[in-house]
């Protein structure tokens, strides 16, 4: 099973639960193949710690082609690992040396409660789009899709902001733990389609609200988030969503 | 008489659903109130329905492994979604979208489906642009359409080179409305584990939440399996990790029969295994074969770097094998094409096992045609190269960033290299007109059903199926089911079935932990996705088949004997999940290859050696094998086929040639 | 209306507003600020500067906004206390390894601490010369009859230690400033790819020269550049 000739150190999180405490355990890989994903990495990991009878690391991950947004490793200090614009899955080998320690620890956050190691809650993302991440057009009401033509720029600025993974790296890399990136995101990109202009009031508020009370930190603009999100949100999002906030908070 | 009841409506083909629609029986909204309808599974086919049947009042409880509704392998899909809009005045229509949808699969779909899915292809556009889905667009706001394989007219619509991602967040922020209004209850990491049939209905599942690995009872007047596919039988695919088969594997094993279990995307442009740690493979967009040239070496074994091979030595085989469509032939000629080469010795890279995809001649054509447009007539070869690097960037910059960061190479400067890989599953549990298997109240819509595209499913269709079975189908038909159920009662959970159908699933977890072996469960799937992939990949025969029900047979006693699963039941446990995932494979991967041994024919996905003609091309037999194979459990791994005819009275049945 | 504007204060995106504004003020004051004590780079001994700390002492207008000041200043101070601690709560288990050097500026995510140095600082300063102004008195007259406030700054800027406090002072002011300035504009929703290059660099052009200038105040002092 000789994959490479990488020999690392992995410090790694492990916790068995939310209520239990959790600490950094060693545990040394060899023949890393440059080649391999660092969650293939960790499958090597895993694979070695079955065999030796010991529990293998719960981690979130899912699609492995960094667009579902489900894997969530802090690594050695950054979300997502070293490397700009890539999540976890999409980070590979020959971003470290040989002979590296890597730190790997969870998202940390009070609104994202450990689950297990390397797995964490991050329902309280769904919750604030529950409260207006839409908009509310039953099925078949819809007209014609070309009968509200949206200029190109309008509609490719929604889609840059609309490319959000719900990851969560910026609450992750945040100083303060603050949620203001992913949901300044939805509400962009919803403030920017004539279609989401009739509920604009009603959903910044709602969904700040629910922000709020979901225990995130508040935004100090640092920028950290921008820098971290592997898909480019930028931080124009959180300042049309500052405004979009105050215009609904004047209007009603 | 078959077991198989269609249920087609009468009537001319266009006529069929919009009769369907008026005549079928409604339920009031006071009943609708009282009417319990459980979602499994939050793709796109889940989440609208979910989201749709909520709307319409109905008591929904969806269900999803993931950790939100949000991550649904859907949001891979990269290309597009098409739509009979003919917003580009091509001469498109639903009859033509329709047409080539079923000559796309090879003509083993049913009509009727098909053409119901293409005149609500439309709709669909409609409603997702009307919750907010950022379609591309033209300067002059309206939406864009781009091309695609296997058509001639240009429906298809898409968001730069996440489509499924947007359509799936569309869908899904409908989904989390209803959540929001309580309507939904939605339920993320939660598996289901089985369902539950009583008197001949299915009436719930039952559901594990991963979290704390509890069995849960959940009763429905109605279940919608929305589960996606299960390419990941072959372990390495373009599927998400978690993809999996066990809901509709345990459907199956309660009475619903499984339509074409071996009909198998393999999509050609694929980035290929790197070594034996690859967990899963990344697609490539089928759109790169519009300026990509395929080429292998001419000499066999040839280890010189691409760029070292002389024009001269280069073979680009497609284009000789097929001078009228070249590079552009369907996905499944050219996936076959490429293992053809490899399999003769002819693959490059470290593994053998690849091919180049090039854009040396792309980047110099475009660099001559920006070089006249800037007014610069007698370019130097250095300038020719930027220019025309400037414009594969603007077309493909983002799947060639993509190469990089997976491969470590500069497709700009060497041909990338690219290998088919499972993509897709055609096949999946047999379903009416109304989209309900054969169990009485359980329903697959998407890609977890086998009903729209045959034997082949073209680009980008597999969004619009998803969609058109979760928005616009569904909402109907299963009127047609509820609407005699709203006198029945919600039955308890402590009802016998659901009793015995929770101590069965902690049965299975119990047997897991007990066996206490010695190998992970990883190394069963991989062995058994090895067996598929030699054995029942792009190329089957039928000593090859009856070699891998063998050693499936043999793999399968090994996994119940000597897997290791640790840790305890109670807790997030991934080992545990995947267990289960994979012993369903295991019984998967034996029905896949029984009935590609019993279609002796070659189509679409399915190439069978002995039915090839004297050129080595992919020879279908209609009189034997124009129908559905649904396979009936009958219980110990053993199968019973039944045969849906397919009845084409609109469409003239032709073999297919791309030369 | 009330009710709503105070669910907004209270909301995350309300402090932060209102840290902006509040900031956003005291910028102004710092401008007004440095321009009259800019006033002692003529150096005709004083006399202009304490002409405008005369008209400073008894304009009443001027006067009423001294207590609008300091009520800027303790929002912003109490504000930041709370939002810090909101914060700290937002994120009860520290990371082993954090790598916020490779995201952002060190100053951005030290204004709390640049806060409190400021804070100290302000209380030295505000002894050296607001209490003696405003309450204990100053010693004498210049030579046009006005109050010699020039007189008790000649003194203090000549003890070096002062001179190092003053200098360290307005270094946390620069690094404050220049977070806090373009902070203010992108809280207030002022950003935009056309505009915001521009008010970073308004940013940092002013936190850099104000604090400067504050700096040259005691050093050309203590150095007899002005006397």
């Amino acid at each position: 099973m000789s994959h490479g000739n990488m020999n690392l150190t992995l410090k790694i999180w492990r916790q068995k639960s939310d209520k239990e405490k959790g600490k950094l355990v060693t545990y040394p890989v060899q023949d890393i193949s440059p080649d391999m994903s660092f969650l293939e990495m960790f499958d090597v990991l895993n694979e070695q710690l079955i065999t030796k009878g010991e529990e293998p690391i719960a981690f979130d991950h899912d699609c492995r082609e960094g667009i579902c947004g489900m894997c969530s490793m802090f690594i050695n200090g950054r979300p997502h690992g070293p490397k700009r614009g890539v999540t976890t899955c999409q980070l590979h080998m020959r971003s470290f040396k040989n002979g590296d320690t890597i730190v790997v620890e969870p998202w940390r956050a009070a609104a994202f409660p450990v689950i297990k190691d390397l797995t964490v809650d991050r329902s309280a993302f769904d919750r604030i789009i529950s409260k207006g991440g839409f908009i509310s057009v039953n099925t078949g009401n819809a007209q014609d899709a070309n009968n509200i033509p949206i200029p190109k720029t309008d509609a490719d600025a929604a889609f840059n902001a609309a490319a959000c993974i719900g990851c969560g790296a910026c609450v992750a890399t945040c100083k303060n733990s603050s949620a203001m990136l992913f949901v300044s995101a939805k509400i962009s990109q919803l403030a920017l389609l004539p279609q989401g202009k009739v509920e604009a009031t009603a959903r910044v508020k709602n969904m700040v609200a629910q922000m709020d009370e979901e225990g995130f930190g508040n935004c100090t603009n640092t920028g950290a988030c921008e820098i971290e999100c592997p898909k480019g949100i930028s931080l124009e999002n959180i300042a049309r969503m500052n405004r979009e906030f105050y215009v609904a908070n004047i209007k009603s | 008489m078959s077991k198989l009841d269609s249920k087609i409506p009468e009537g001319a083909l266009e006529q069929k659903w919009e009769k369907y629609k008026s005549s079928v029986a409604l339920v009031n909204p006071a009943n609708k109130r009282s009417l319990e309808v459980l979602v499994v599974g939050s793709g796109l086919a889940g989440a609208s329905a979910a989201a749709t049947l909520a709307e319409m009042g109905y008591k929904v409880k969806c269900f999803c492994f993931q950790d939100s509704a949000r991550r649904a392998h859907s949001i891979a899909a990269q290309g597009g979604i098409n739509a009979a809009k003919n917003y580009q005045n091509d001469g498109d229509s639903t009859y033509r979208l329709f047409y080539d949808t079923i000559k796309g699969g090879d003509y083993r779909a049913r009509e009727a489906n098909v053409y119901r899915l293409a005149s609500v292809s439309a709709n669909i556009i409609d409603q997702c642009v009307a919750s907010g889905v950022p379609l591309a667009r033209e300067y002059g706001g309206m939406l864009s359409n781009r091309s695609f394989g296997g058509t001639q007219v240009q429906r298809t619509f898409y968001a730069a080179g996440q489509t499924g991602q947007q359509l799936l967040l569309g869908a899904y922020s409908g989904l989390q409305r209803q959540v929001g209004l309580g309507t939904v209850e939605m339920m993320s990491r939660h598996e289901m584990l089985d369902i539950v049939n009583i008197d001949g209905k299915c009436r719930g599942i039952i559901a594990r939440d991963l979290i704390s690995g509890k069995l849960e009872r959940h009763f429905g007047h109605a279940v919608l399996l929305c589960t996606g596919g299960y390419g990941n039988v072959f372990y390495l695919s373009t599927n998400a990790m978690g993809s999996n088969v066990t809901a509709a594997w345990k459907a199956h094993k309660k009475g619903a029969f499984f339509g074409n279990p071996c009909f198998t995307q393999i999509h050609p442009t694929c980035i290929p295994v790197s070594g034996d740690h690859q967990s899963k493979l990344t697609l490539m967009s089928e759109s790169l074969r519009n300026d990509g040239r395929i080429w292998v070496p001419k000499k066999q074994g040839d280890t010189r770097k691409a760029n070292e091979i002389p024009e001269e030595e280069r073979d680009y085989y497609l284009e000789r094998r097929y001078p009228a469509f070249g590079n552009l032939v369907p996905r499944d000629v050219a996936s076959r094409a490429a293992k053809e080469r490899c399999d003769a010795g002819y693959g490059v890279g470290t593994s053998k096992m690849a091919v180049y995809l090039d854009f040396k001649s792309a980047i110099a054509r475009y660099g001559h045609t920006k070089a006249v447009t800037q007014g610069i007539h007698n370019p130097t070869a250095e300038q020719l190269k930027d220019f025309g690097k400037q414009v594969v960037e603007e077309k493909y910059g983002n799947l060639f960033e993509m190469y990089e960061q997976i491969t470590g190479e500069n497709p700009y400067q060497l041909p990338m290299r690219i290998y088919p890989a499972v993509h897709y599953t055609m096949g999946g549990l047999w379903v009416d007109y109304n989209l309900m298997t054969t169990v009485p109240g359980l329903y697959a819509l998407g890609e977890a059903n086998f009903s729209d595209h045959g034997a082949n499913r073209l680009g980008a269709s597999a969004l619009m199926q998803g969609l058109a079975d979760g928005y616009f189908v569904i909402p109907y038909t299963i009127g047609a089911y509820l609407s005699k159920e709203i006198s029945t009662k919600a039955i308890s959970t402590d009802h016998e079935a659901f009793v015995k159908a929770e101590k069965d699933a902690q049965a299975i977890i119990d047997r897991l932990f007990a066996i206490k072996g010695t190998k992970s469960v990883d190394h069963f799937h991989k062995k058994l996705g090895k067996i598929m992939w030699d054995k029942c990949g792009m190329a089957r025969n039928e000593k090859g088949l009856k070699e891998a029900i063998a050693e499936i047979r043999a793999l399968r006693d090994e996994f119940w004997k000597d897997v290791r699963v640790l840790g305890s039941p109670n807790e997030l446990n991934p080992e545990l999940e995947k267990a289960g995932r994979v012993a369903d494979f295991l019984e998967l991967g034996e029905l896949m290859c029984i009935d590609a041994l019993n279609r002796s024919e070659s189509c679409g996905g399915h190439f069978r050696e002995e039915s090839q003609t004297e050129e080595g091309e992919a020879l279908r037999k209609d009189d034997e094998f124009a129908y559905v194979a649904a396979w009936e459990n009958k219980g110990d791994n053993n199968y019973e086929i039944h045969k849906e005819e397919l009845k084409f009275e609109v469409i003239k049945i032709s073999q297919r040639s791309y030369k | 209306m009330s009710s709503t504007s105070g669910k907004m204060m209270q909301s995350s995106i309300g402090k932060k507003l209102l840290m902006g504004l509040t900031g956003l003020f005291l910028v102004s004051f710092l401008i007004v600020h440095c321009l009259l004590n800019s006033f002692i780079f003529f150096n005709d001994g004083g006399l202009l500067f304490n002409q405008g700390a005369k008209f400073m002492a008894t304009n009443p207008i001027i006067r009423a906004m001294e207590y609008v000041l300091f009520l800027g200043l303790i929002i912003h101070m109490l504000q930041a206390l709370i939002l810090t601690m909101q914060n700290n709560k937002a994120r009860p288990v520290k990371y082993v390894m954090q790598g916020n050097e490779a995201n952002s500026k060190w100053y951005s995510r030290s204004m709390g601490l640049l806060g409190t140095l400021l804070l100290l600082f302000l209380i030295i300063h505000l002894a050296h010369f607001w209490v003696k102004s405003r309450f204990t008195g100053l010693p004498g007259e210049d030579a046009n009859g006005n109050e010699n406030l020039y007189a008790v700054m000649q003194d203090v800027f000549h003890i070096w230690w002062v001179v190092v406090i003053y200098v360290a002072g307005v270094i946390s002011l620069a690094y404050h400033l220049l977070h806090g300035f373009q902070s203010a504009f992108q809280t207030l929703g002022w950003n935009h790819p056309k505009y915001t290059p521009t008010i970073k660099k308004i940013g940092m052009f002013f936190s850099i020269i104000i604090s400067l200038i504050f700096a040259l105040m005691p050093i050309c002092i203590y150095f007899g550049c002005i006397k």
